[in-house]
């Protein structure tokens, strides 16, 4: 029986009919193909965004003068200029410190993995840990921007109706908002939503590896390649966000 | 019993951390930071126009493969996974670039039709 135990370990990387295609296991294979549909989907939504972009007027002029208006596309860095707790402007700060935390998250996560590959209980838990501790600070920050964002300045936009009654409009939501056109806010919840549900996803995802770590579950079944697994999901999501970060807010 | 070899640095006992590994760790979370860095930089930098967009699309490309290669292992898979991969990426990438000239000749459109 003993011989068996041994021979079913060595050869877990097996698929059924004792192959094993494009030398990898089944499980990371199928994610490597699930993100390559998630790219799709993200594709979408970048395509939305530059078509959107693209079929309005940009704004012509020095950028020390732009004004928001509903009738060109805004220049990002003069929409996100907040940071927490100062009152200064500083235009894309906050988002670049996003950009940082994901990328160190994404970092502990490759230490992560290769703690697993030398079979570190420890030091896989630490950097999973790290891990987790990065996504909460970047779901942290994204509700920040977002509250700002739907709050808007204190000054607003001034707009006129066809009717001629003259409006001030204060932060954004989905039907219209102080920034630019319509879709310019209707775009923003989109894709950083829908990026940020990627990362709760992977936060919480990660969690329930942090448990099977710390529970001993992948050191009885002999390999830490469910930390590798969710570490492709994780670099992923880290992508799509270095995208998100040069297309929405730097371009 | 090919595979007893490859699988055979998998022991159960905890192995030592290796400092060339960690070393590239460190190194490509560092061209990742420059990078990121240098965008920041040039987006106040530098006017907006092709160019830029040109230079931003380049450094994303950079770190996509740093991302991908390095962080993800992709580059250290056989070929063929790297191809299955890499192939309907490069027709996404078509997508993308066809329908954003799509949405160009669509605004002159407009503008053509409706003044």
């Amino acid at each position: 029986m003993a011989t068996a135990v041994i021979d079913e370990k060595e050869n877990k990387a097996l698929w059924g009919g004792d192959a094993e295609p494009l030398k990898a296991s089944y499980g990371k294979l199928m994610m490597w193909f699930f993100l390559l549909s998630d790219a799709l989907s993200f594709s979408g939504l970048l395509i939305t965004y530059g078509f959107s972009r693209f079929s309005h007027d940009t704004y012509h002029g020095l950028i020390e003068n732009f004004t928001a208006s509903t009738k060109y596309w805004p220049v990002p860095e003069k929409v996100f200029t907040h940071i927490p707790f100062f009152h200064v402007n500083a235009p894309l700060v906050f988002v670049g410190l996003m950009t940082f935390i994901l990328i160190l998250s994404s970092v502990t996560m490759v230490l992560a993995v290769e703690a697993g590959h030398r079979n570190d209980k420890k030091d896989v838990q630490k950097w999973m840990l790290w891990t987790i501790l990065g996504g909460i600070a970047f779901l942290s920050c994204q509700a920040w921007e977002w509250t700002i964002f739907i709050q808007g300045s204190s000054e607003g936009l001034t707009v006129t109706d066809p009717d001629g009654t003259i409006r001030h409009i204060f932060g954004a939501n989905l039907i219209e908002n102080e920034y630019g056109p319509r879709l310019f806010a209707d775009l923003f919840f989109f894709i950083t939503g829908f990026h940020g549900t990627h990362v709760l996803s992977g936060v919480i995802i990660n969690i329930l590896v942090f448990y099977n770590v710390s529970y001993g579950t992948y050191e009885r079944i002999g390999t830490y390649e469910m930390v590798e697994k969710v570490g492709l999901y994780w670099h992923f999501v880290d992508l799509v966000w270095v995208f998100v970060f040069t297309f929405y807010y730097l371009v | 019993m090919g595979h007893g070899a490859h699988h055979s640095g998998h022991s159960s006992e905890v192995q030592p951390r290796d400092p060339a590994k960690v070393k590239q760790i460190l190194t490509v979370t560092a061209i990742l930071g420059i990078l990121t860095a240098i965008e920041f930089v040039l987006a106040f930098t530098m006017e907006r126009g092709v160019i830029l967009t040109t230079i931003f699309v380049l450094m994303t490309f950079a770190k996509t493969f740093y991302i991908v290669g390095e962080f993800m292992h992709l580059k250290y898979e056989v070929k063929i996974l790297i191809w299955a991969i890499a192939l309907p990426t490069m027709f996404i990438m078509w997508l993308i670039l066809s329908q954003l000239m799509e949405a160009t000749f669509m605004h002159e459109a407009i503008k053509e039709i409706f003044g």
